[in-house]
C-alpha cells in the first residue's frame, strides 16, 4: 500500500522545472541549428568569396533553391505520418515533362494531369494505410512508373515551360533576391498548415502515436491520404517551378530530388519516425544543400572529378558541426 | 462457483436499481470475448450506477481490460449485449462511448510524445478548432491539471516527450476529465498511480472521491489493493475471464479480496523469512557512486544480498542502474561491478519485449553464448532453458514456441525474469519491474528472488512499492539522483523512507 | 495441404511465385522457345543482385532508418580497384578479389563510423560517403581500359550443365547467410536490435560491434560485387554500380523483409532477384519501349506488394 504522505511534494519526479526549462533551451537550441548550420555554409562562401553575397550571387547561388524547397516539403509530409517518398525525384521529373508540353500546349488537359497525378498520391496514401505495405517499396515502385510515364511523354529533353511561368521564376524584386522571398513566404505557409491549424496536430499526432490517434476516434486512413495528397501537391509544385528556371524538360531532370528531399527534412531538424518534423527547418535545410550543390563549387576552383564529393563532404560538415553544438550544450 | 457469482450481481444491480431508483451508466449482459483458441471473457454481467465508484481487482489475465476496452468500445464481444442509460446499444463504438460521456484512461499511455500537453488535449476534443483554439486547449488543460494536482508544474506547452513518465500519466488523466462538447459520465482509470509517487497519486483518489460525489461514475482498475478498498463503492473481482464476486467495498478486506482473486501466501511471511536469512557478507559485488552524488555515499552490495533503492519515482534510481550496467561492459568511474550483470526492465514494452520473437526467445537472448553447440545455436538448448523456466517460475502458456504478446502482461514480465535469472548474471538489477503486476505473480517472484539470493546472487532492486522493500536487506533512498539514506532491515518502516524522500538530509 | 499452407504463409514464397509467373508468360509468349536459355541468363544476373541485396538485408534488419545507399558508389570503386590490382593478370584473381573486398569493407566502416561518430541517421551517412566515394572512383578511374584477366573473365561466365557456377557459388554463400541469421550470435544480436535497440541492449546485445560488423559486411559484399560485375562485363566502369541501389532495397522488401527490422529471411532475396530479372526479360522479349518497360516494372512491383500484402501490424 502506498503511505499517505502529508509532505507537499511539487518537486516530484526528476524533471523538475529548472530540468525542464533546460530541456526546453536545449530543444530551442536544436531548433536553431538548421539555421546555424545555414549560417555556416554562408560564411564558408564569404570567406571563400566575398562577392559571392550579393544580390547577384545569392540570386545566381540559389537559382534552383525553389523547386528543392518545394520537394523537401513534399518529403516533409510523408515523413511527418512515418512513410519515406522514394519516388518524389522521378515524380518532379514526371510533373517537369508534363509542364514543358500538356501544360503548355494544351493548359486544360494539362492541369487535369497533374491534379490527377496528386490524385494518384492520396490513392497511394490510402493503399498503404489499408494494406498495411511499407512505402519505401511502393514508392520504390512509383518511381519506376513516374519515369516511365516521363520517357513517354518526352522521349528526348526538349519542350518548353508556358510564358507565364517563366516570367513567374524570372521575377526580379528590389532588395531581396526572388528564392530567399519564395522561401520565406513556402516555409510561413507550411509551418501555419502543420504546425499551427488544429489538423495540423492530427496530422503530426498520426506520426507520434497513431493507435492513440485512433483510439480518439480520428480516421487514420483520412490522415495518411491527406499527408500523401500534400506530398503530391509540393511534388506538383516543385516541378514547375523547376521548368520555370531550366524553361526546358527532361525526364530525367528530378532523379537527384529524392534523395536531396530527404537530406534537406534531415538537415533541416526533422526526424525518420515519432512526427518530428518542422516545415521551417526543412526549408532551411533545403537552402543549405541548394548552396551547397550550386555553381559556387566553381567559383571555388574545386577541380569537376571532386565536386560531388565536396557535396558530401559539406554535408558532413554541416552535421558534425550540429553534433558539437548540441553536445557542447548537454 | 461462477454461476453463484453471476448471481450475486445481478440481485445487487436490482437493488442499486430499486434503491437509487436511476439507470445504470452502462451494464453488459452476457458479454463474452475469443481471442484465437483463449477465451478471454466468459459471459460475463457488469454495469455501473451513476454516482459509482467500482473497484475492479484480479491477477493479469483475468479478462480486466478485455472487458474495460468493450466498455470504452474499443472492443466488441463475440456475443452478449451492451447498453447505456438503460437503452440497447448495437453499433457500440469510441465515438458513440464519448458521445454518451464514457472516457477510459488506458493503462499503456496514449499521449503522442511528439505534441505539446495542449496538442494531445485538442486530439481528444474535435471540437477544440477554429481561430483561438490553441489557447482554448491550454487553459482547459491547465485548468483541469490545477484541480487535480495543485502544485504540479506541468505547462501545457511542454511536449509530452520531455516530460517523465509520472507527469504524463498526470496529463493523461487530466486529460480524461476535461469536458468540450461531449458530456462527461464515466472514467475509466486503468491502473492510474502505477507511475505516480504517493503524494500524487493521493491527490488523484481525492479527486476521484469528489467527482463520484459529485454523481458521476468511475471505473477504478488497481493492483494496490489498498486504493481500491479506500476509494471503491464497490469491488468487483475478476478470475479467469469470469466476475466472481461483486459486493460493497465494506465488505471486502484485504484478506478477502486476496483469497478470492485467488492469490496466495502472506506478506508476513516475506519478512519473516527475509529476517531469519540473513547472509554471510559475501565477497564485494556492486561499488556505485551516482553521478551527482557530492558526500561520501555509495552504493555496496555483496554476493547473496537484496538491496532495495526507494525514494520518490525517478530520483536518478533508474539512471544508477543503467550506470552499473554499462559499467560492467566498459569500465567506468566512480563504479565498480565485479561479476556478469543482467537487468529485468520495468517498462516492458520499451525495454524488455521482443515482439516478433517467441516466448523461448525472448528468454534466450541473454543467454546466447551459453546456447551454441560450436558454433551454431542449439534449438534443443534453447528450448531445454526455456522449458526449465516455464516450470520454475510458472509461465502460464501452451507452448513456450508462441509469440510473446500471446501471454498476458504479467506472464511476459515473469519470462523476463526467467530471461535475467536463466544467465550467468551474478548480479540482476531490477528496474521496477513489478509495475502494473498482479499480486500472484508478486508473490511468485519474491519467492524466487530470495531463493537466488541464497544461492549468492546479488539483486539490486528499484521499486516504487514501498512493501516490496520488506525483501530487502536493506535499502538506498534516493532524492534528485542522491543517496539520502541508507537503511538496515530492522530500521525500515515506511515512515523512515518518506522521511528520506522528503528531507533535506542531502 | 496442411505443408502447403505453412509453404503460403512463408513471407519468401511470393517472390517465387511471382518469377514462376513471369516466366511462364514469357515462355507462352515465345512458345515454349529459350525456356532455358532464359533461366540460365537470369540467375547469372540475379547474383549480381543477390550478393548486394545479402548485404542490404542485414543492414536494413537493424530497424528503421538502417539502410546502405553507398553500395552503388562502392561497387563502381571496387569495380575500378579490383581491375587495377588483376591487371589483367590470371594470377592476381584472388589478390584483386582480396582488394576489392577490401576496399568495400573499408567503405563500410567509414559508413559506420559517420553514423556512430555524428549519431546522424544511416540513411544520409551512407548517402554523403557515397558522395565522396563518387569522387574518389571518378578519379580513380578515370580512363581505366583495364579488361579483367581472362581466366576470371570465363570464369564469371563458367557453366555446368547451363546452370553458372557463380550461381551455385552465391547459393551456397545465401546458405551460410540464412544460417547465420537464424542460428549464430551475430544475426540472432541483428534481429535484436533490428526489434527494439534499446532491449538489446538491456539484454546484453553489444549494439555497437554488431552494427559495424552489419555495415562493413555490407560494404566487403558491394566490394565483391564490384569485382565480380567487372568480370562479367569485362571491365570496370564508374556507373557499373548504379541500377544496384534501387534493386538491393527492391529485392530485400519483395523477399519479404521487414522494413520495419527484425525480421528477415534470405531465400526470398533470391525469389525476388530472379523476379526482378525475369520480369525485365520478359519486357524485352514483348519488345516494348524503355517508357513502357520503365512503367510495367514500376506497376509490377507496387502490385506485388499489393497482393503479397504488407506485415500485420504488432498484436
Amino acid at each position: 500500500m502506498r503511505p499517505e504522505m502529508t509532505a507537499a511534494s511539487v518537486e516530484s519526479g526528476p524533471k523538475s522545472s529548472s530540468e525542464r526549462s533546460a530541456l526546453a533551451r536545449a530543444r530551442l537550441l536544436r531548433g536553431l541549428l538548421p539555421a546555424m548550420s545555414l549560417v555556416l555554409v554562408l560564411l564558408a562562401i564569404a570567406w571563400l568569396n566575398p562577392r559571392a553575397i550579393s544580390y547577384f550571387g545569392f540570386s545566381l547561388m540559389l537559382n534552383l533553391a525553389i523547386p528543392i524547397a518545394l520537394a523537401t516539403i513534399a518529403q516533409m509530409f510523408v515523413i511527418a505520418g512515418n512513410e519515406l517518398d522514394l519516388s518524389i525525384g522521378t515524380f518532379v521529373g514526371f510533373v517537369g515533362c508534363v509542364t514543358a508540353t500538356w501544360l503548355k500546349e494544351a493548359p486544360l488537359v494539362g492541369v487535369l494531369i497533374l491534379l490527377g497525378s496528386i490524385g494518384v498520391y492520396a490513392l497511394l496514401g490510402a493503399l498503404i494505410h489499408l494494406r498495411n505495405l511499407p512505402s519505401i517499396v511502393v514508392t520504390l515502385g512509383m518511381s519506376f512508373v513516374w519515369q516511365g510515364l516521363a520517357i513517354l511523354i518526352l522521349p528526348k529533353p526538349g519542350g518548353k515551360a508556358p510564358d507565364w511561368l517563366l516570367s513567374l521564376m524570372a521575377f526580379k524584386p528590389p532588395f531581396v533576391p526572388f528564392p530567399i522571398i519564395a522561401a520565406l513566404l513556402i516555409a510561413a505557409v507550411v509551418h501555419f498548415g502543420l504546425m499551427r491549424t488544429s489538423y495540423g496536430v492530427i496530422l503530426r499526432g498520426s506520426g507520434g502515436n497513431a493507435a492513440a490517434l485512433s483510439r480518439a476516434g480520428w480516421s487514420l486512413l483520412k490522415t495518411k491520404i491527406v499527408l500523401f495528397a500534400l506530398t503530391g501537391l509540393f511534388g506538383v509544385l516543385s516541378g514547375m517551378a523547376l521548368i520555370g528556371i531550366t524553361t526546358s524538360a527532361d525526364a530525367n531532370i528530378g532523379n537527384g530530388y529524392t534523395l536531396l528531399s530527404i537530406a534537406g527534412v534531415i538537415l533541416g531538424g526533422g526526424e525518420f519516425v515519432g512526427g518530428r518534423v518542422s516545415p521551417i527547418g526543412a526549408v532551411i535545410g533545403a537552402l543549405t544543400l541548394a548552396l551547397a550543390a550550386s555553381p559556387l563549387l566553381t567559383f571555388m576552383h574545386i577541380p569537376p572529378d571532386w565536386q560531388v564529393a565536396a557535396n558530401g563532404a559539406i554535408l558532413i560538415i554541416v552535421l558534425a558541426a550540429r553534433v558539437l553544438i548540441s553536445r557542447k550544450e548537454r | 462457483m461462477p454461476e453463484a457469482g453471476v448471481d450475486i450481481i445481478r440481485l445487487d444491480g436490482a437493488e442499486k436499481h430499486f434503491g437509487a431508483a436511476t439507470v445504470d451508466i452502462i451494464r453488459l449482459d452476457g458479454a463474452e470475448k475469443h481471442f484465437g483458441a483463449v477465451r478471454a471473457l466468459a459471459g460475463v454481467d457488469f454495469h455501473v450506477g451513476a454516482g459509482e465508484c467500482v473497484g475492479l481487482v484480479g491477477h493479469n489475465g483475468a479478462g480486466k481490460s478485455t472487458l474495460m476496452h468493450m466498455v470504452a468500445g474499443t472492443l466488441v464481444p463475440d456475443s452478449g449485449r451492451i447498453a447505456v442509460r438503460g437503452g440497447i446499444e448495437d453499433n457500440y463504438s469510441v465515438p458513440r462511448a464519448q458521445q454518451l460521456g464514457i472516457r477510459c484512461v488506458f493503462q499503456e499511455l496514449s499521449l503522442c510524445p511528439n505534441l505539446s500537453v495542449a496538442e494531445n488535449t485538442r486530439i481528444n476534443h474535435p471540437a477544440l478548432r477554429g481561430f483561438g483554439w490553441r489557447r482554448k486547449a491550454a487553459d482547459l488543460i491547465a485548468a483541469k491539471l490545477d484541480e487535480i494536482f495543485p502544485g504540479h508544474s506541468i505547462s501545457a506547452a511542454d511536449i509530452a516527450s520531455d516530460l517523465s513518465i509520472g507527469r504524463r500519466q498526470m496529463v493523461e488523466v487530466a486529460r480524461a476529465f476535461t469536458v468540450t462538447q461531449d458530456p462527461l459520465e464515466l472514467v475509466i482509470l486503468d491502473e492510474p498511480t502505477s507511475s505516480l509517487d504517493a503524494h500524487t497519486a493521493g491527490q488523484l483518489l481525492a479527486f476521484v472521491r469528489r467527482f463520484v460525489a459529485g454523481g458521476k461514475s468511475c471505473i477504478l482498475i488497481s493492483h494496490v489493493l489498498g486504493e481500491v478498498l479506500g476509494n471503491a463503492d464497490r469491488i468487483v473481482v475478476m478470475r479467469d475471464g469470469k466476475v466472481v464476486a461483486s459486493d460493497a467495498a465494506k465488505a471486502f478486506d484485504r484478506d478477502r479480496l486476496v483469497t478470492t482473486m485467488g492469490g496466495a501466501a502472506a506478506r508476513e511471511k516475506i519478512a519473516a523469512e527475509i529476517a531469519t536469512q540473513k547472509p554471510e557478507t559475501g565477497p564485494l559485488r556492486v561499488r556505485a557512486r551516482p553521478a551527482r552524488q557530492q558526500d561520501g555515499n555509495e552504493l555496496v552490495a555483496h554476493a547473496g544480498e537484496i538491496i532495495g533503492l526507494a525514494g520518490l519515482a525517478g530520483h536518478g534510481q533508474t539512471d544508477l542502474l543503467l550506470a552499473i550496467f554499462a559499467a560492467a561492459a566498459r569500465t567506468k568511474t566512480g563504479i565498480e561491478v565485479t561479476a556478469p550483470v543482467a537487468l529485468v526492465a520495468g517498462d516492458r514494452q520499451s525495454d524488455g519485449i521482443f515482439p516478433q520473437w517467441s516466448i523461448a526467445q525472448n528468454i534466450g537472448i541473454r543467454s546466447l553464448a551459453r546456447l551454441r553447440n560450436g558454433l551454431l545455436i542449439s534449438p534443443r538448448r534453447e528450448a531445454e532453458l526455456a522449458d526449465f523456466w516455464q516450470k520454475k517460475i510458472g509461465i502460464r502458456t501452451p507452448d513456450m514456441n508462441s509469440n510473446i504478446f500471446s501471454l498476458s502482461g504479467g506472464n511476459q514480465q515473469k519470462a523476463l525474469f526467467a530471461r535475467a535469472l536463466g544467465s550467468d548474471a551474478k548480479i540482476v538489477l531490477m528496474d521496477d519491474p513489478m509495475r502494473g503486476v498482479d499480486i500472484g505473480t508478486k508473490l511468485e517472484v519474491y519467492d524466487l528472488v530470495r531463493e537466488e539470493a541464497g544461492r549468492g546472487r546479488t539483486f539490486l532492486w528499484y521499486t516504487t512499492e514501498t512493501e516490496e522493500l520488506d525483501n530487502c536487506h536493506h535499502v538506498y533512498v534516493f532524492k534528485n539522483g542522491r543517496i539520502v539514506a541508507k537503511l538496515g532491515r530492522d530500521e525500515l518502516t515506511e515512515e523512515k523512507i518518506i522521511q528520506s524522500s522528503f528531507g533535506d538530509a542531502a | 495441404m496442411a505443408s502447403l499452407r505453412l509453404l503460403l504463409a512463408k513471407p519468401w514464397i511470393w517472390s517465387f511465385i511471382g518469377a514462376l509467373l513471369v516466366w511462364l508468360a514469357t515462355v507462352t509468349f515465345t512458345g515454349g522457345y529459350g525456356g532455358g536459355g532464359m533461366i540460365t541468363a537470369a540467375l547469372s544476373l540475379a547474383v549480381f543482385t543477390v550478393v548486394v541485396g545479402v548485404g542490404q538485408m542485414f543492414v536494413i534488419t537493424l530497424g528503421p532508418g538502417n539502410v546502405d545507399l553507398s553500395l552503388p558508389a562502392n561497387i563502381g570503386l571496387a569495380s575500378a580497384v579490383a581491375m587495377k590490382v588483376m591487371d589483367g593478370n590470371d594470377s592476381m584473381i584472388a589478390v584483386g578479389l582480396l582488394a576489392a573486398m577490401a576496399c568495400g569493407m573499408a567503405i563500410g566502416a567509414a559508413n559506420y563510423l559517420l553514423i556512430w561518430a555524428l549519431r546522424i541517421p544511416p540513411i544520409i551517412a551512407t548517402l554523403s560517403a557515397s558522395f565522396i566515394i563518387q569522387s574518389i572512383d571518378i578519379s580513380y578511374g578515370r580512363g581505366l581500359q583495364i579488361k579483367p584477366p581472362p581466366g576470371f573473365a570465363s570464369f564469371t561466365n563458367w557453366q555446368i550443365l547451363g546452370i553458372p557456377v557463380l550461381a551455385i557459388l552465391t547459393v551456397l554463400f545465401s546458405i551460410g547467410a540464412a544460417i547465420a541469421l537464424q542460428r549464430m550470435i551475430y544475426g540472432r544480436s541483428v534481429l535484436a536490435i533490428g526489434q527494439n535497440i534499446r532491449a538489446a541492449w538491456l539484454a546484453g546485445v553489444n549494439v555497437g560491434r554488431i552494427r559495424f560488423l552489419t555495415y562493413t559486411l555490407s560494404g566487403a559484399l558491394g566490394g565483391l560485387d564490384g569485382a565480380l560485375l567487372a568480370g562479367y562485363f569485362r571491365g570496370a566502369n564508374v556507373d557499373i554500380g548504379n541500377e544496384y541501389l534501387l534493386a538491393s532495397i527492391a529485392v530485400v522488401v519483395i523477399g519479404g523483409t521487414s522494413v520495419a527490422g527484425g525480421k528477415a529471411n534470405v531465400p526470398g532475396v533470391w525469389g525476388a532477384a530472379l523476379f526482378l530479372v525475369l520480369l525485365l526479360t520478359m519486357l524485352n522479349t514483348f519488345g516494348v519501349s524503355a517508357g513502357v518497360r520503365l512503367l510495367l516494372t514500376g506497376l509490377i512491383i507496387v502490385g506485388v506488394i499489393t497482393a503479397a500484402g504488407g506485415q500485420k501490424a504488432l498484436r
